[in-house]
């Protein structure tokens, strides 16, 4: 009898703790995806505030003024970052929706795994380490730091990335679509371009907005390549050329408040850019489901 | 017809013969295509043996004794050693995973098994748009806003548990081991989490069926019948999240104060392998030793990155592959 009694005695005590471990485990699960979110409203919070704060039309309009001198805008880093990424974008975009193609469309089963996986490793590929082979192809070889350099630091970033969004995307448009193209006598390469990559054409484009959203923001690579410019430039081979991260970089380690001043204004245009770019494409591909 | 196919397949003849039936549109396209996908296998070797070239000067001259130097160039002598550079990154990376990895996968089970349907997708999305900022802004804020309020904190621990080596007694400032161990966890977070909830909403839903029938509590059920069944998923996820924090540049060269030395005290300025390409880089044009030098710190850094990505895909493959796989 007694012995019984000790064992409800025992399985009340294992019942209430497990029921208190349930309770307080759920409830740390639920704080860290708080804490979570809270940390990502501290970041926003202080770039928007002090962003907002210090940015004026001066800021999208004029060149820097002298080191240490109040006034002046990045203007030419504005221009810098829309020419480099616009070129990264012409040429990675079309290469790693190639590469897609390729994987969900016509490489063989072994073939395409051994490049899905290289795609995905390269994709992990610490971004300053593609700053430094483009240095080392490029800026030793034409011997000077050029925008062009960054351009395609920036593509090869941007081309393992398209790669596996523009394969995912391609591999969601019916096989009976194929079929049907095919069965009236298209060839496959035209399916392909006329069927397939038309039907699915939303999610190209959200791939490649994510990807540009992803290489606007780099700046390890840049570094190496268009190392930035206090003088606004066009020239795209021949000269260094100034752009938004490496200015946020150089001003936020700055010594003058001045230029602490604009790192926070660009670093609130460029996540504005970063955000409103991913918030167009979540649109875009909720609209397509 | 299928012998004929087999031919076809099979003997260099019968290839050349399915060429001519074939249309040239889709022969060309195929060859297209197929450069395109076969140039990211042949970037990728060309990015090793790029590295390894350029670092012949700095490999032949200090061979291995590079990986255990602890001097980078003192005095402008031309000795240079990655010791501090690899041991820096070991433990900022440490205190990333440490700090991240009980928030993500926390984060990860309420997402995928407690977070109601309405709660579900905005939570996940903006936990996920940590991931979008770019690294130089988690720089600029931890620069301005973490580092300084962490350096009071700091100089707490040092004044009373300073007996603790890590605790070191000395605080020199706000920039230092921690302070980018800390912004490097806040980094690998949303990449860890989302990658995590992915591996949670694959387990089969029979799974926790199973659990709750046998009375189990919920927590019970997710630690035991959930977690249990993807956990190289899980571990994979971490895996990935550490390749990132190993390559993280910018935010930590902002925060981590830029000193070549090994010391035991979390609260003194250090650096990274990827910190210290980025911020020796300037001096080392003129130098060819010293580029060489860097080149090999970034051959380095790429070969560890891709060992630890290619541990984490393989991994992440596993259980996103697995028969059973239920997506809602």
């Amino acid at each position: 009898m007694s012995a019984i009694a000790a064992d409800k005695g025992m399985s009340a005590i294992t019942y209430t703790r497990r029921k208190w471990t349930n309770t307080i485990m759920l409830g740390l699960c639920s704080l860290s995806a708080f804490l979570a979110i809270g940390i990502l409203a501290l970041i926003l919070g202080l770039i928007v505030v002090k962003g907002i704060h210090y940015i004026n039309l001066d800021f999208f309009t004029k060149p820097p003024r002298p080191v240490g001198e109040s006034g002046g805008g990045v203007s030419n880093a504005i221009v810098g970052s829309l020419l480099i990424v616009g070129v990264a974008a012409l040429i990675g975009i079309p290469f790693g929706v190639g590469t897609g193609v390729f994987l969900a469309e016509t490489a063989g089963p072994r073939m395409a795994g051994v490049v899905r996986f290289t795609a995905d490793v390269l994709t992990g590929v610490p971004s300053i380490v593609v700053g430094i082979l483009v240095y080392s192809w490029i800026v030793l070889r034409m011997g000077h730091f050029s925008a062009f350099a960054a351009a395609i630091a920036l593509a090869i970033i941007m081309v393992p990335i398209m790669a596996r969004s523009s394969e995912e995307m391609l591999k969601l448009v019916p096989q009976s679509q194929r079929e049907a193209a095919l069965a009236l006598g298209v060839t496959r390469w035209r399916t392909i371009l006329s069927i397939v990559i038309p039907a699915a054409r939303r999610g190209l484009i959200t791939g490649g907005l994510l990807a540009i959203a992803r290489a606007a923001g780099e700046t390890a690579p840049l570094l190496f390549t268009s190392l930035g410019n206090l003088f606004p430039t066009v020239d795209f081979f021949g000269k260094p050329m100034a752009a938004l991260p490496v200015d946020i970089y150089q001003y936020a380690t700055g010594p003058y408040q001045s230029q602490h001043e604009q790192a926070f204004a660009a670093a609130f245009v460029l996540v504005a850019v970063v955000f409103f770019i991913s918030l167009v494409s979540r649109l875009l591909l909720s609209r397509q489901g | 017809m299928e012998a004929a196919a087999n031919e076809a397949r099979s003997t260099p003849l019968g290839f050349v013969r399915s060429l001519a039936r074939a249309r040239w549109g889709d022969v060309l396209f195929r060859l297209v295509v197929g450069i395109f996908g076969l140039s990211l296998l042949l970037l990728a070797a060309l990015m090793v043996w790029q590295l390894f070239f350029e670092s012949h000067a700095s490999i032949s001259t200090f061979g291995w004794g590079f990986l255990s130097g602890r001097v980078w160039n003192a005095a402008g002598a031309g000795v240079f050693g990655a010791a501090p550079a690899i041991y820096g990154t070991f433990v900022s990376s440490t205190i990333a995973i440490l700090l991240a990895v009980p928030i993500s996968l926390g984060a990860a089970i309420f997402l995928a098994e407690m977070a109601p349907p309405w709660l579900r997708h905005p939570a996940s999305f903006l936990v996920e748009s940590l991931a979008a900022i770019p690294s130089v802004i988690f720089g600029l804020w931890g620069y301005y806003l973490l580092a300084p309020k962490l350096a009071v904190i700091e100089q707490a621990l040092a004044d009373h548990f300073g007996f603790v080596p890590l605790f070191g007694t000395h605080v020199y400032g706000a920039y230092g081991m921690l302070a980018a161990g800390v912004i490097l966890a806040i980094m690998i977070l949303p990449i860890i989490t989302a990658i995590a909830r992915d591996s949670l909403l694959a387990v089969p839903s029979t799974q926790r069926e199973a659990m709750l029938a046998l009375g189990a509590t919920k927590w019970e059920m997710i630690s035991r019948a959930v977690v249990q069944y993807c956990r190289s998923g899980l571990v994979g996820a971490v895996l990935l999240g550490l390749g990132r924090a190993l390559g993280e540049t910018m935010a930590v060269t902002m925060l981590i104060g830029k000193v070549y030395q090994i010391k035991t005290s979390l609260f003194l300025p250090a650096a990274t392998t990827a910190s210290q390409i980025a911020s020796e880089f300037g001096e080392a044009q003129a130098n060819p030793l010293g580029r060489s030098a860097l080149m090999e710190l970034a051959l380095i850094l790429l070969v560890v990155t891709l060992a630890v990505n290619v541990a984490a895909r393989l991994l992440v493959w596993r259980i996103a592959r697995s028969p059973e796989m239920i997506r809602e």
